[in-house]
This record gives structure tokens, sequence and C-alpha cells, in this order.
């Protein structure tokens, strides 16, 4: 089961490990009483604790390699084959609709709340994927995108006084001119200049929001952004958060639709033909840019979308929302999910944005524990929580 | 009547280098033609050239399509040399290696279908159709390069033979009339050398295609060619039958060196 190397690599680990974080875990110095303390039992958690977690580690990776090694078959994803069976199709399906249908009616505000940020998430890393998973375009602005969206329902509520449901198409056109502008000039660019690119481009939109006062309120942002209405009709505070959940459910599930439909479409292809090599597919008469640009475009729409109902979620927005850190988590969202996965997108938006919120009993180690866990999914499953299926296609056999 | 590719005084200079110095090359329809030389003559600088990807310095490349008016190649993008009808396959395989067996080959249609973004998002009929028969098209096509059996698998899940097969088959799908194959037999056991072999005067045969291919494998282009091009340090040494190269001096002396330079 475990090797007498492990053992032995296990046992230096915990003994390293003791020497690095002596100074932290052992010595205590009282600057009041001017003395030190000692911790000797520290030590040897450190070294026990170290230990274990090495042999675990090192045990699991090993599994992974034997497990690689005895089936070259590779096996589909859990969720993919559920799908694929028409007995489980339905009543998974059905389930999934019961729950989030009864959620904000069953659970309080606060974790209602929550999910709607989740699902937002869940539309821009859909939207990311585009970018990302599926045609290989680096994108780390990806968040000027969301706050194009979500200042074009702040400023034209502001001053004309324009309605939710009417600044959502002017919104996904707005961000589809931004990408398209964006992309123009950058997408002659690959990989990590792109990546450099779209980063500067991200904190540009960022930093002009904070400092064109007259335009966008600086820093201090625009308030009193209003909840969606039904037509007409408005609601109270309560019954508005559960009305934006069903609002985003919608624009997730048609987010879901479509990218489904792109997915495995003419448009779709080309872009993970171009993913996979650009030099092969231009030669197969792909016209790279014009393919390019149009998911740049496409992620942009979706980004803007997206920013529209955050907006409309918090009421209140500001320049400290569309932060490098933002494009960085909604980036994770799409690597830890599975790239090119749309179920795994899903999936690692959920357990990306939701997590840390649910982290909180373990208070000051929230981020430390989302951490580790996160490289953990990276070193453990490198593809994704959930990797891409290519589509089936079934023939009948007509020569024998 | 016009050849169908026709190259002339083409030179590519990279920096200080002539990679190809005023080559001179056509091909007729119908033919199988053969370009060898060396390692690092020149060979596949050449398809490099004509399918658009380095720009040339110099020099005329015009196309005549069976039954259309000369094109001038030059300056074309690579994505419009191939819809212009000549297809090629990469001396190291490059398949799409995130994709099935059967979207590699639907790749290749691509050029040939219209449908945009927002078909592939509602899905009117025509898009329908048309996704249908690229389906079917890209299916006969396996089936004629004999891959149907793989069709469902991820391309780089493949034997090394069938992924050379299918890089011929992708190229067969973008409707060429002039198929470059670069090095198809490299690595391959004399098993499937054979099979290929017999695939490409087939494709010929009943396809209607030229090809102009690049290898190494003497005993194919010898059995395969009618034309055979040699080139060596970019510049054209000989043309002829593939007798005529056997026997031609300065091709001897290309591959197996000049004797006065040893002594």
């Amino acid at each position: 089961m475990v090797t007498k190397k492990e053992i032995k690599l296990s046992f230096f680990i915990g003994l390293w490990f003791m020497v690095l974080t002596f100074p932290i875990m052992v010595i205590k110095v009282n600057t009041i009483t001017n003395t030190v303390i000692f911790r000797w039992p520290n030590l040897l958690w450190v070294g026990i604790v170290c230990f274990f977690a090495s042999l675990i580690w090192n045990y699991l990776l090993r599994m992974k390699e034997e497990k690689k090694k005895a089936d070259t078959k590779d096996d589909i994803p859990i969720v993919h084959r559920l799908l694929q069976n028409e007995k489980f199709k339905i009543p998974f399906l059905a389930a999934l609709a019961i729950f989030f249908l009864l959620y904000p009616f069953v659970f309080s505000m606060y974790h209602t709340s929550i999910l709607i940020s989740a699902l937002i998430y869940v539309m821009l890393g859909l939207g990311l994927n585009i970018v990302v998973g599926l045609a290989g375009l680096l994108d780390l602005g990806y968040v000027a995108f969301y706050a194009v969206g979500a200042y074009t329902y702040a400023l034209l509520n502001l001053h004309f006084g324009i309605s939710f449901w009417v600044v959502l198409p002017i919104s996904a056109v707005f961000g589809a001119i931004a990408g398209t502008l964006l992309g123009y000039p950058v997408l002659r660019l690959r990989g990590d200049y792109l990546a450099i690119v779209t980063l500067g481009f991200g904190e540009i939109i960022r930093i002009v929001l904070e400092n064109w006062d007259d335009f966008s309120n600086g820093p201090r942002g625009i308030g009193n952004i209003p909840a969606p209405s039904f037509f007409g009709h408005q609601f109270g505070q309560h019954d508005s958060v559960i009305y934006i959940y069903f609002i985003v459910i919608g624009l997730v599930l048609m987010t879901i639709f479509f990218v489904n439909r792109l997915e495995n479409s003419r448009i779709g292809r080309a872009w993970i033909a171009l993913r996979d090599d650009e030099i092969a597919c231009q030669a197969m008469g792909i016209d790279k840019f014009k393919t390019k640009l149009t998911a740049f475009t496409l992620g942009a729409t979706w980004a803007a979308l997206g920013g529209v109902v955050f907006a409309a979620k918090t009421s209140f927005i500001n320049p400290m929302s569309f932060t490098i850190w933002e494009s960085i988590t909604i980036l994770c969202v799409v690597v830890i999910g599975g790239m090119g996965s749309a179920i795994g997108v899903i999936a690692g938006a959920l357990v990306l944005i939701l997590l840390p919120e649910y982290l909180r009993a373990v208070a000051e180690y929230r981020m430390l524990v989302f951490g580790a866990l996160q490289v953990i999914v990276m070193v453990f499953k490198p593809e994704g929580l959930i990797r891409s299926v290519r589509k089936i296609y079934k023939f009948k056999k007509v020569k024998e | 009547m016009e050849p169908i590719l026709n190259v002339k005084n083409l030179t590519m200079n990279f920096g200080g280098l002539k990679a190809l110095d005023t080559v001179n090359i056509a091909v007729e329809k119908g033919q199988i033609a053969a370009l060898i030389g060396p390692n690092g003559a020149g060979k596949t600088t050449f398809f490099n050239c004509i399918t658009g990807i380095y720009e040339v310095s110099e020099g005329r490349m015009e196309i005549t399509p069976p039954g259309k008016s000369t094109q001038e190649l030059k300056g074309l993008k690579t994505n419009v040399v191939t819809e212009r009808g000549l297809a090629r396959t990469f001396q190291n395989i490059r398949l799409f290696e995130g994709m099935t067996v059967l979207e590699n080959v639907m790749i290749g249609r691509h050029c040939r279908l219209k449908s945009g973004i927002f078909s592939a998002m509602l899905r009117p009929s025509s898009q329908k159709d048309e996704e249908k028969k690229a389906v079917n098209d890209s299916y006969k096509i396996l089936e004629k390069i004999g891959l149907e059996q793989y069709v469902n698998e991820m391309a780089v899940n493949l034997p090394y033979g069938a992924q050379r097969r299918l890089e011929i088959a992708r190229a067969l799908a973008t409707d060429p009339f002039l198929l470059l194959l670069d090095e198809p037999a490299a690595g391959m056991n004399p098993q499937e050398t054979k099979e290929l072999d017999d695939l490409i005067i087939w494709l010929r045969d009943n396809e209607n295609l030229s090809i102009l291919l690049i290898e190494h494998d003497m005993k194919l282009v010898m059995s395969l060619s009618d034309n055979i091009h040699v080139v060596d340090y970019g510049k054209k040494i000989a043309e002829g039958t593939p007798e005529e190269v056997k026997s031609n001096p300065d091709v001897i002396k290309a591959y197996l060196g000049d004797e006065s330079e040893d002594a």
C-alpha cells in the first residue's frame, strides 16, 4: 500500500516543515514582559501532521498514475454519463429544476442572494469559456466587459430613466461593440502577449471609470439603481431578490441553451480547431482573425449581460467592483471547472463562489482552505472538475 | 493546356538566407508530382510559400483550377488559398487533438459551409440541413479513406498510421483540386506505406485530384510519381520521370556527395 520510499520521503518532509515553521509555531515572544516562550508540543504536531499529509498526498498521486496506466480508454465523467442515459436524464433534470424552483422559498434571503451571485458567475464563466476554453484566447481583462454592462444600466437609468428590460438588449449590443473594438487591434497577438494586453485593457477601463468624474461619478460610484420591474410593478425588497433570482435563472438557462448549440456548430468547431492548432486551422480554410473576433465579441456580450444583472442586484456600483481580481476569479471558474466544458464551468462557478461563503465557519483560515482546495483540484484533476466531452454522432451501418 | 499549378521564379528570403532561389515548378492536371531533396533543401518552405503561410519575396504562383481561369496565389491568406482549392497535410502531424475524428474532417468542410453565429444559436432549418449534410459528407470521406471505425474516437488516440490518413481525409474535405502531401509516409511501417501508395493512386484516379508530394521514401516516390522535381540548397537541380532523375549526375551528387570533394 504505502512504499518504504514514501515513508522515508514523508519523514523528511515532516522534518523539513518542523524546521521551516519553527520560528512561527514554536517561538512566542511576549513583548510586554520581554519573555520568550518555546512551545515544543507544536513542533511535534507540525511534524506529525506534515508526515501524514505527505503520505496521503504521495499515495493519491501514485494512484492517479496507476489509474492512468490501467485504462488507456478515457472514462467519461459521471455527469455526462447521467445525461446520456435517457432513463436518468429526465428525473435528474426534473430534480434539478424543482430544487432551483423552490430554493428561494425554502432558504433565507441571504442564501438566495449568494446563489444569485454564483449564478451571475455561471453566466460570466460560460461567456469566458467561449473565449478561453473553446477558442483558447487567454483574456485577463474580461471584467472590463462586465463593467461595460453594469455601467450601461447604471448610466442609462440615471440619465434617461431607462428600465432594466430595455437596457438588457442594449447592454448586450454595447458589450459586443466593446468586444469588437478591443478585439480588432489585439487579436493579432497570441498567448502571453494577448493576456498582457487584455490585462492592461481591463485596468484602463477601471481607471477611466475611477477618474472620469463627470461621466461615471468616479470612485463614489452610482447608487439607487432600481431593481427590475415586473410589467411596471416594483417589488418590495424581499420579493425583489426572489424576482432577480428567477431572472438570473432564466438568463443562465438561455446562456446554456445558446452555448450548447454554439459548441457543436460550424463556428464552435472552428474555435476548438483554432485552440488546438492555429496553422493547421488556417490551412483547413478557417479565417483565423474572423473566428477569433467572433469568440471575443460573444464572450463580451455575455459579460455585459452579467454586468446589468449585477448592477440591478446590488443597486450600487463603483469601479472597485471591477478590479483584476474579478477577472481572475472568472478565469479560475473556467479553469477549475474544466476548460471548454459547459457543465464543468457551471460546477466550477457554484463551487468557487459558494464555497468561500460557506467556509466562513473556519473564519480566518477561509482563504487558506480555499486556496488549498484549488491546488488540490489542479493537481489531481488538471483537466478540471468535469472535463468536456465531444458530441457522439451515430451512423447506420449501410455497407458491410 | 495550362498546368494547374505553375510556380515561376519563386524566391524566399529569410533575412540573408535564400531558402528558395528562383524555383520553377509546374504540376499538370491528373499528375502525381514529387518534390524531393536532401534535408533542409527547402521543400517544406516551398509548401509554406504556396499555401500562404510565408509571404514570398519574389516570383509568381499561378493556379488554374479545372474549368476556371488562371489566378495568382501571391499575397493570399492561407485560408483563402485553401478555399481556392489547394489542400495540404503536414510533415509533423497537426491534427486537432481536442476533437473527434469526424469533427476533424468536418473542420475541413468549414470553408464550404455558410452558417454563422446567429444561425448556430437559432438553428433555422437551413442550418440543420447544412449540418446534417456536413456530417454525412465527412463520414463518406472517412469511409473512402478507411477510417470509419474510428469515427467517434478522439483524434489523438488513433494509431500513428491512421493519424496520417486522417490528415489526408481532413484535407480532402476541403474539396481540393490539388493535394499537397508533406512526407505522408514518414514514420510508417512497410505495410502502412504500401496502403498509402494505393490510397494516393486511388485518389488520383477516382477523386479527380492532382497530387504534389514531398517524400523521403525513395521506393514510394519512384513507384508513384509521374514527374519528380529535385531541389537542393533552395535551387531546383533536376526534373523528369523517375528514370531520368535516378540517372541524373547532379541528383546523385546532391544525395551522395561529390567524389572529388572527399579526395
